[in-house]
């Protein structure tokens, strides 16, 4: 998009105020969830891993009813386009990124939750809501949806790396604006 | 062939008449079950004991001279999690090295009409004997007697799981025990009319 001021690609197009919110937010929930299941998975068992699987899974959960009102709400509202100067193969890669991010932000959840299912353990939300179970109990299944939710986990490390890293590159190499478009402030 | 005879008199005979006086005293292991419920972090979760025992005799004519003593092996639980079957094994919870087997011994059962009836007793768990009533129900099943029924105890009372798992919010206090016990008429046992 060209600045209608200055005539050059204008970079500090912003996100809305709404996708600003989301993105942040989920953010900070990943960086709450992610440990938090490297951690509790490797606690002898004890009343504090009982709590942080629970907590985990809230959280868990919380994170799939955003991506799943993100996605939606992203469907009917195009972000603002990236600036034309950006290379076509950086364009390409970063949707892709973008793609496979929010396609990780329902599959991991949703892994964990049939998981739960399968393992005979209700996940109920905060405490207060009982999510139905998606299938029965089933021992083997519920050793695989833990090695799959595993495995999907390290997959959305490496993106989230990539994701990040890109973002970082065009703010401190690059030195362009890009970052801001996802940050609040002053235009 | 004499046997199908007999047991096809005696599901005859429990079908003419099935109030009758037939002593249930035979408890089928197999076919019962012994199952208990609780909440973990506000989780439904429910786990089984796969051995037990029960000296049980039942006429439902005769209830004054009813008497059930039923022993439930600890070390036989199932939490569904192998971790979990360790841990309640320990000295916080059963302590199942000291105290192998939780009895329940029945002080006198009443009627309560229909097929229910309400069972009184002392349930001995790990050093602790405590005062439990249980209402239940008894169905004749062809030559089968079911008797399906709960309780609740608290888990504090009998000091089961104690150190950090005293905390209720993570493990709640009620645990409630459910038993579906499968007893069959003793066949030396005639029917009297
Ligand atoms: C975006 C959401 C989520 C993220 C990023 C996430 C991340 C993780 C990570 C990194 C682990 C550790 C992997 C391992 O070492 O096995 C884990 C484990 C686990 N997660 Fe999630 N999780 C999410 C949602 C959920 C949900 C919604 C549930 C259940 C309702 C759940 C249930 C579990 C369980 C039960 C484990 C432990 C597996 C075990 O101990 O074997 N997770 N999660």
């Amino acid at each position: 998009m060209i600045s209608e001021t200055t005539g050059l690609p204008d970079m500090t197009t912003r996100y809305t105020r709404t996708a600003m919110t989301l993105h942040w937010l989920m953010a900070l929930l990943i960086l709450v969830v992610f440990p938090l299941g490297l951690y509790m998975h490797d606690l002898k068992l004890s009343p504090l891993k009982l709590e942080l699987y629970s907590y985990h899974k809230w959280t868990g959960i919380s994170l799939l009813l955003l991506a799943a009102f993100r996605i939606l709400w992203r469907s009917a509202h195009t972000p603002p386009p990236l600036p034309a100067t950006l290379p076509h193969w950086q364009q390409l890669a970063s949707g892709a990124v973008h793609a496979l991010l929010y396609l990780l932000l329902l599959t991991i959840p949703m892994t964990g939750w049939l998981m739960s299912s399968a393992r005979g353990i209700t996940t109920v939300w905060f405490g207060l809501l009982p999510l139905p179970d998606l299938i029965g109990r089933d021992k083997a299944l519920g050793q695989l949806l833990g090695a799959v939710h595993e495995n999907l986990n390290y997959a959305l490390l490496l993106l989230v790396l990539v994701h990040t890293g890109a973002a970082l590159k065009h703010r401190y190499i690059d030195k362009d604006q890009l970052l801001s478009r996802m940050l609040p402030g002053r235009k | 062939m004499n046997y199908l005879y007999k047991s096809a008199l005696l599901s005859l005979l429990l079908t003419i008449n099935p109030a009758q006086a037939l002593e249930f005293n035979q408890l089928q292991p197999a076919q019962s079950t012994m199952t208990f419920g609780y909440r973990q972090m506000g989780v439904s979760m429910e786990g089984k004991f796969n051995r037990f025992a029960a000296k049980i005799t039942f006429d439902p004519a005769k209830l004054s001279s009813a008497a059930a003593k039923i022993e439930v092996y600890l070390a036989s639980i199932d939490t569904g999690l192998a971790e979990a079957n360790e841990e309640v094994a320990g000295k916080k919870w059963f302590d199942v090295g000291a105290y192998p087997v939780a009895r329940f011994t029945s002080t006198g059962i009443k009627a309560l009409g229909g097929n229910r009836y309400q069972a009184t007793g002392r349930l001995f768990i790990k050093g602790r004997t405590l005062d439990v009533t249980a209402p239940l129900t008894f169905q004749l099943d062809g030559h089968r007697g079911l008797f399906d029924g709960s309780f609740i105890i608290k888990r504090t009372a009998y000091a089961i799981g104690t150190g950090e798992w005293a905390d209720l919010d993570t493990v709640a206090d009620d645990i409630q025990i459910r038993f579906h016990l499968v007893v069959t008429a003793s066949p030396a046992v005639n029917p009297v009319h």
